[in-house]
This record gives structure tokens, C-alpha cells and sequence, in this order.
């Protein structure tokens, strides 16, 4: 799994959870929070589909390693590939 | 234990709380059972079809509208967090309301869903008090009226600091209570901001067929996920054991157990479900009223609040004292050809103060609420079937349900239907002749506090349930929890936003 890739599982899950957003203009570096209208209840969301859809866990207290793209792609990307994707 | 009578969560009612919290916990993949005693969903808004016509109960108009693309707003979150998209409501918004005070209605303010609408009006209606509703409404804006845990402290109170004139004050109320207060003359703070931002900062919308689109779509995405129901199936006992509610015993006598249980019925409709259970057999499974009568001691010794404690139960978790009746004159031809095409809903009150408290007799029609269901801006000309006009006061419970035989019963609901109406019209534009409303009248129909008992199961006909709410939900019971109505989120967009939260806080982000 490319950074990129993962990059686009994060996007598709957000895309499903808030589609009155426009996430076309997306900055990879920057907090999505700052970005767009997402409160804690969107972002259990995404911690939930991420469970649902690929079956990665994220403990509460690594909940901060979501605030930007970037930062998902950094924590999310070993997970994916020690699922072996 | 039994799988096949297992679920992960089981909700009790099949409202607008249960509907949302099982569409959240399916979604994730729980297994999920939905009783209803009721044979339709909806609570205490649902529908009903008598004489080959549909009628709604409860929902005059959904609250909490805001143009398509408002972000961060109550029902932003619901579609959200149930994947509905917004079309699928095919909400329309409402023409335009009024509070009309005074015994013809002399004193009126207009608002829509555009709030400079009202703002204008209060500036030239109250022009000395503009400057301190400008800093009321400062107040809500910045009020966070979804945390768990704020202080409860008197609306009345905060409003009168920054309101002088009190004909101002009971306007503003007046329709902020009618459309969600558990409480009688006041309320509290927290729910004051809900409400109006519900209404006044927010507004009105209906589907054009009424409540039932809202149901089908909720029906249907819980469904999709997964979701079971049960329909003609209540819950009548919650076994008690170690602090846990044990199993459901449902109507038909069957058990069944749950890992969670939300219950949306109310909180003391909860508590008079739980039994102490001494974890098998028959113990404590004694008839309901007889346990009821029996039991002297708190069901169970759990620690925290002592909410299903039944002793306690009655002074933390009050019934309700605010019951209404609802005249329903169904017409044949729009309320626009009797003159009355422009308000949507109308909140009058003839009284030098606006009461707000339970009826003294079987009805108070010095205050109320119309509605006139035709009255939004449906798409294309399109209208309901028919013209209808709903009139909703103040009722006393204990004299509609202690009358002497379904005889006084009937006499009484004919000679009230008459009197309800009669108040109303004097806030609403002249007939063209004094019996054209008679006359394009084709049927009627009227609920009183024991109908709204008798199908929604809310002690004393309290729509708005328990002046006291539960804000997190917790019982003593450490898996059984409250959303809905005595979870204290107003309205019918709350009442879904309190069964999402719920099944967030206590089964979805739980920890372990």
C-alpha cells in the first residue's frame, strides 16, 4: 500500500460520511478539522469505518495521528500493510 | 446463553430516538432488535388512517431547518451520521408563522425561516427592547447546547436579563415551550437554546405526505444495515441482576438478552419496567402492578444516581404535568379559500400573562397552537389531498382519564372540539361568512392526553415527558440507557440526534 493510496481510503470514507463537503481542494498537510465542518462525532465515524470497511484498529489515544491526510497516511499505512494490503 | 435470543443492543420503542440509534448500531455492525408494542413505528410522531384517511400525530412541522449547504447545524449532523441524504426527507420550508397575543391577537410577531424576518419584527414591534434581544440571541448563538453535562440554570431568568418588557418574554416562550417543554412556566436554559434555535434561528419544514416519509426513510435504512424489529412486541419487564439489566421479558412472555439496552419509552415508564431479578427463575416476576404496589426498596443497589429507584424515582423523575389535546378538521378545499393561505402555524395566547402550566379543567384554550399543514411552500402547486387544520391546547390529564364512561367521554371531546376551535379562530383572518368553516368541514378528529397514553404508553399523557432529563443517558442499571424524549434533545430532530448519541457514547465509543 502506497501513502497515496491510503491517502484515498481516508478521502472515500470521508467522501461517504460528509458528502455536503468539498473535499477537492484538499491540503494533505493541514488539520481537517481546519479544513472542513468535521465534530469528534465525524471522527468516530471515520475511526469506525476504517474498523468496518478494513478491519484496522485505532485505540482512542491514537486518535491524533487523523488530523491531517498526511498524519493518516503516516499511521494508517504500516497498519494496512501488516494486514498485508 | 442463547444466542439466537442475544443481541448486542436492544432498544425499546421504535420512535424517531429508536429508529436513529439502531440505524447507527446496525450500520456498525451490531446486532440489533427493535420492540414496539405499537403496530407502527413513529411514537409520539406516527400516523393513523381512520375512514379511509391518513392523519399524522405529533409532527406540526420538523424543526431545525436550515438551507441546503448550512453546516454544523443539528440536522447537518443527523443526515450525516444516518447516511441520509437530504433530498431523501424532500423537506419543504414553511411559509411563514406568527405569535398573535391578546384576546383578537393585537400583538403579533411574524418569523419564517429567514430570522431577520423576526428581528425585524421585534424592532419594530418592541423597539425598546431590540438592542437586549440582539444580546439574547448573542447568548444562544454561543451557547453549546449538546454538551452532556452544562449546569441547569432558569431561562426565565437569563431572558429577563436582557428583556424588560414581559409581553416580549412570553412571546418568545410561548412557542419555544409548546414545541418541547417538559416544564411548566420555565424551563431550563440548556433546552431554552435548543428550542429556539430550533425554531427561530433555524425553522419549519414537512414533506409533503407528512411525518410517514421521514419514518419510511429511517425504516428503510435500518433495514439495509441489518436491523430487526419487533412490531406488537413491548418490552413488559427488565430483569435486575448485579447491577445489569439481565434480560427483557417481552409482551408475549418470551426472554431475550442484550449485551445493551436504550430505552426511549421515558424514564419512569423505564423504571416501572425493572424488577429485581435474583439472576434465574421466576424471582420477582410477579405481575407489574403487583410488584409496583410491593416494592419498598430501590430495585437495585447499583451506585451513582438513584434514577429506577422507585421511591426516588418520584421526586427526581416526576411524571409529566403538560398534556394537550388536538382538534383535527379536515376540509374541502385548501385553508387558502377560507382566507387563511399565508400563516403555516400560529401560537396564540389571549392572556395578560401566557400560562404555561398543566389545566386547571379539562382543557385551556386561552393559549394554543394552529397549524395548517397546507401552508408550506410544496414545489410545483402541489398540495396535500385535502385542506386540514390542526388546533393544539393545554389538557389535563386526570380529568380525561377519570371521566365517568366512554358516553362522557365522547360528550366531553364533542363539547371541547367546539370550544378549542372557537378560541382559534379569533386568531386567524375572518371567514367569508360565519359558516364557512362548517361548511367546508368533510371530517374531524381529536386526541386527548388518554389517547396519547394509550398509544405512545407516556404516563400522563406527557408528550414532552419528565420535566427532568437525563442528559448522559445513565441509569443505575450500568448497561441500560435513556435516548429519546427524558434524554432532554427537543423536537423530532432531536429525538433522533438523542438516540444517535446515545448508541455513540454508550455502545459505539465504549471503551472495552
Amino acid at each position: 500500500m502506497t501513502k497515496d493510496a491510503c491517502k484515498q481510503i481516508v478521502l472515500d470514507i470521508i467522501a461517504d460520511i460528509a458528502p455536503d463537503e468539498d473535499l477537492s481542494n484538499l491540503k494533505p498537510d493541514v488539520r481537517l478539522r481546519d479544513q472542513m465542518q468535521l465534530d469528534s462525532m465525524d471522527f468516530l465515524d471515520i475511526v469506525m469505518e476504517l474498523r468496518k470497511q478494513h478491519g484496522i484498529e485505532v485505540p482512542e489515544a491514537d486518535y491524533i495521528h487523523l488530523a491531517s491526510l498526511d498524519s493518516c497516511a503516516d499511521y494508517l499505512t504500516p497498519k494496512f500493510e501488516a494486514l498485508g494490503k | 446463553m442463547n444466542t439466537a435470543n442475544h443481541y448486542d443492543v436492544a432498544i425499546i420503542g421504535a420512535g424517531m430516538a429508536g429508529l436513529a440509534a439502531g440505524i447507527r448500531l446496525a450500520h456498525f455492525g451490531k446486532r440489533v432488535c427493535i420492540f414496539e408494542r405499537h403496530n407502527a413505528v413513529g411514537g409520539l410522531n406516527s400516523f393513523y388512517a381512520l375512514a379511509g384517511r391518513k392523519y399524522d400525530v405529533g409532527l406540526h412541522a420538523m424543526t431545525n431547518w436550515v438551507p441546503p449547504g448550512t453546516k454544523g447545524t443539528p440536522l447537518g449532523k443527523l443526515l450525516r451520521q444516518l447516511r441520509i441524504e437530504r433530498d431523501e426527507f424532500a423537506l419543504h420550508p414553511q411559509k411563514r408563522s406568527r405569535v398573535a397575543f391578546g384576546p383578537a391577537g393585537e400583538t403579533s410577531l411574524t418569523f419564517t425561516n429567514d430570522f431577520a424576518v423576526l428581528e425585524a419584527e421585534v424592532a419594530q414591534k418592541f423597539p425598546a427592547q431590540i438592542d437586549g434581544f440582539r444580546a439574547l440571541v448573542a447568548v444562544v448563538r454561543a451557547y453549546d447546547d449538546v454538551s452532556l453535562d452544562a449546569k441547569p440554570e432558569s431561562a426565565r431568568e437569563i431572558v429577563r436579563r436582557h428583556l424588560t418588557d414581559p409581553l416580549l418574554e412570553d412571546m418568545l416562550f410561548c412557542p419555544v415551550m409548546y414545541y418541547g417543554s417538559a416544564t411548566e412556566r420555565d424551563m431550563e436554559f440548556g433546552q431554552f437554546v435548543i428550542m429556539f434555535k430550533a425554531l427561530f434561528l433555524e425553522g419549519f419544514a414537512r414533506p409533503l405526505d407528512g411525518v410517514r416519509v421521514i419514518l419510511r426513510v429511517l425504516l428503510e435504512k435500518y433495514r439495509k444495515a441489518g436491523g430487526e424489529r419487533r412490531m406488537k412486541c413491548g418490552v413488559k419487564r427488565i430483569i435486575a441482576a448485579a447491577g445489569r439489566a439481565d434480560r427483557l421479558v417481552l409482551d408475549d412472555g418470551t426472554e431475550v438478552t442484550a449485551t445493551h439496552v436504550i430505552s426511549t419509552i421515558g424514564a419512569a415508564e423505564t423504571e416501572r419496567l425493572v424488577e429485581r431479578g435474583a439472576g434465574s427463575g421466576e424471582q420477582g416476576a410477579g405481575g407489574a402492578d403487583a410488584s409496583r404496589g410491593d416494592r419498598s426498596e430501590p430495585s437495585v443497589s447499583a451506585a451513582g444516581s438513584p434514577l429506577l429507584a422507585p421511591r426516588a424515582s418520584l421526586d427526581s423523575h416526576p411524571v409529566g404535568r403538560l398534556s394537550y389535546c388536538e382538534t383535527i378538521t379536515v376540509l374541502d378545499r385548501p385553508p387558502a379559500a377560507l382566507g387563511w393561505g399565508d400563516d403555516t402555524i400560529v401560537f396564540f395566547n389571549d392572556s395578560p400573562r401566557f400560562a404555561y402550566e398543566q389545566s386547571g379543567g379539562a382543557v385551556d384554550a386561552r393559549s394554543g397552537v394552529i397549524c395548517l399543514p397546507n401552508n408550506f411552500a410544496y414545489p410545483d402547486g402541489a398540495d396535500l389531498p385535502e385542506g386540514l387544520f390542526r388546533c393544539t391546547c393545554l389538557a389535563n390529564y386526570d380529568h380525561w382519564t377519570r371521566l365517568p364512561d366512554e358516553a362522557a367521554y365522547q360528550a366531553e371531546k364533542q363539547r371541547w372540539y367546539g370550544d378549542i376551535q372557537r378560541s382559534a379562530l379569533r386568531f386567524l383572518p375572518p371567514l367569508p361568512t360565519p359558516d364557512a368553516l362548517a361548511r367546508a368541514t368533510l371530517a374531524t378528529d381529536m386526541f386527548t392526553p388518554r389517547t396519547i397514553t394509550k398509544f405512545t404508553g407516556h404516563l400522563g399523557g406527557a408528550i414532552y415527558g419528565s420535566p427532568v432529563k437525563i442528559r448522559d443517558g445513565r441509569t443505575p442499571l450500568a448497561n441500560l440507557y435513556l435516548a429519546g424524549t427524558d434524554q432532554g434533545f427537543l423536537g423530532i430532530v432531536g429525538a433522533m440526534l438523542s438516540g444517535i448519541s446515545m448508541a455513540n457514547f454508550h455502545v459505539l465509543a465504549a471503551k472495552g
